[in-house]
């Protein structure tokens, strides 16, 4: 079963590949602007031999992780906080939804102007825009808590900092691990949008260099490493998502009982 | 000599939404050292609003709870409690060994000490071999078994249970039962087992306290002067147990009907 639909999957990626190769070369779409697939390849070889593509990718990868880890510690932190201290939750609520649905790239002329085409631009707007991700999935979380499981925990004597710990964290982790596989997501969109507008160092200025230089495959060719970039992230947290949740009910299957 | 657990005119009352509910009109009773003693009462009559009241999870609205003395402010830890929801009470992000040994990191204990404390009180319980297990990979009646292990490793001196074996089958129950009874002879610890079930509560208890419907107060206590070798087969049919259990069951069928003994108020009004 599981074989029959990775052959597949690997057919259909063959045929949108070989599509990518026969509609320009059968003059549909002009092939200034849309290179047959194996053009593209052929930009992609060059571009994995090339040093300052190596250093664009490791610029865009750093925004990206270092982005990502202080929003998903701030979001957590945050989160648990504004759920453990009383009224707080009341308190932030009305600021939370006022600022969550300002689109990061609103944010594009304030980054410009504060840090310009530093590496803490892109920071700006990456951490922006996913760190509502995760606080979202983490409010949920916290609230998810057993009552039965908490009275339990209150009844043999835990305190605040140890119901967080064994309770409330555990509860809200797999919400947690949700938060962050999206923020990952959007984090990688933001990271590229930076580059490209702001002109940090990074796949997306390295994409818009090859553009007004009309060096189109090689363009494409860095589309597909963003594409790439993208799927990798999304399998790298599912697997540690897979792993953390092992105890969970949509990870453990079937019990015999 | 004070009794180890002491509840005195203890009330609670439920506000919200407009509704008032007196939930625990006047209780009062006491347990003393190495007793069992079965609350029963209809359902619905408050005994799990009673139970959090004494285990400090609930502020009673008037009276108190003593526990050896002292006024239950906050869950006291000389107590534990057993819930009914055995699913919903063990965590399962923890291992079976896991489970019983959280609440015991609490306490100022070695590692060896915490882990002996484990092992002795899951071998009590038929569990010795399932440590290194989730409590989602046992039966309902061996959930419940881990949660009473937990309770045992806790050394608590009373041990609260609300009715604990209300969720798993007839068979279960009745091995669960001799459990507890097991456990309380060979250990001498005390306990108060909350139930809604007659028989069971003349089956286990050294003294049932019979409760009134809501708002709740003390309708009879009676002692259960069956032998202290009891067992399933011969105890149900006993003449003397089939006396005890008609006589409880007259009393809550009154209760029911709002019919208390003379000076006690039973009617509901709320």
């Amino acid at each position: 079963m599981r074989g029959a639909n990775i052959a597949l999957g690997a057919t259909g990626l063959a045929a949108f590949l070989a599509l990518g190769e026969a509609v320009p070369r059968l003059g549909l779409v002009k092939e200034a602007y849309f290179p047959p697939t194996s053009r593209i390849a052929e930009a992609f070889a060059d571009e994995l031999s090339d040093s300052t593509f190596w250093t664009a990718l490791g610029d865009t990868l750093t925004g990206w992780a270092l982005g990502l880890a202080i929003a998903a510690v701030a979001g957590i932190a945050f989160g648990v906080l504004v759920s453990v201290v009383p009224y707080l939750r009341e308190a932030t609520a009305s600021t939370i939804e006022f600022l969550r649905p300002i689109p990061s790239v609103a944010l594009i002329p304030l980054a410009v102007l504060l840090y310009g085409t530093e590496l803490r631009s892109v920071l700006l707007l990456v951490v922006y825009a996913s760190f509502w991700q995760v606080l979202i999935q983490v409010l949920y979380g916290v609230q998810d808590v057993d009552p039965v499981a908490d009275e339990t925990a209150r009844s043999y004597g835990l305190g605040t900092w140890a119901r967080i710990r064994h309770v409330l964290w555990p509860t809200a982790l797999p919400y947690v691990m949700t938060g962050v596989r999206l923020a990952a997501a959007v984090a990688l969109i933001l990271a590229i949008t930076a580059e490209l507008i702001v002109g940090a160092p990074g796949l997306g200025k390295r994409i818009g260099v090859m553009q007004a230089s009309q060096a189109v495959p090689e363009m494409y060719a860095l589309i597909v490493v963003t594409g790439l970039l993208g799927l990798l992230i999304n399998v790298g947290a599912r697997s540690v998502e897979r792993r953390a949740l092992a105890w969970h009910q949509s990870v453990r299957g079937e019990v015999a009982v | 000599m004070h009794a180890l657990l002491d509840v005195s005119g203890l009330q609670k009352v439920y506000e919200g939404s407009g509704r008032r509910v007196e939930a625990v009109r006047d209780l009062t009773f006491t347990v003393d050292t190495g007793e069992l003693v079965c609350l029963v009462g209809p359902s619905g009559c408050g005994k799990t609003t009673l139970l959090k009241c004494m285990g400090g999870l609930l502020t009673p609205t008037s009276g108190e709870v003593l526990l050896e003395g002292r006024k239950v402010n906050g869950p006291p830890p000389g107590m534990a409690l057993v819930f009914q929801e055995y699913g919903r009470s063990l965590f399962p992000w923890m291992r079976v060994g896991e489970n019983v040994e959280l609440p015991l990191k609490q306490k100022n204990m070695s590692r060896t000490q915490r882990r002996e404390l484990v092992r002795d009180a899951l071998e009590s319980v038929g569990l010795a071999d399932a440590a290194g297990a989730y409590p989602w990979q046992l039966s309902g009646g061996m959930q419940q078994r881990v949660a009473i292990a937990r309770a045992l490793a806790y050394e608590p001196q009373v041990l609260l249970m609300d009715e604990p074996f209300a969720a798993v089958d007839a068979q279960t129950r009745a091995d669960l039962e001799d459990l507890v009874r097991g456990l309380w002879r060979e250990r001498g610890i005390t306990i108060l087992f909350v139930t809604h079930d007659i028989d069971e509560a003349v089956y286990l208890g050294e003294r049932v306290i019979v409760l009134s419907a809501s708002p709740t107060v003390v309708q009879e206590q009676l002692k259960v002067d069956l032998p202290d070798e009891r067992d399933q087969l011969h105890t149900r049919v006993a003449p003397r147990f089939a006396e005890l259990r008609t006589h409880v069951y007259e009393q809550i069928q009154a209760a029911k009907r709002g019919e208390a003994e003379p000076g006690s108020p039973a009617r509901s009004v709320t």
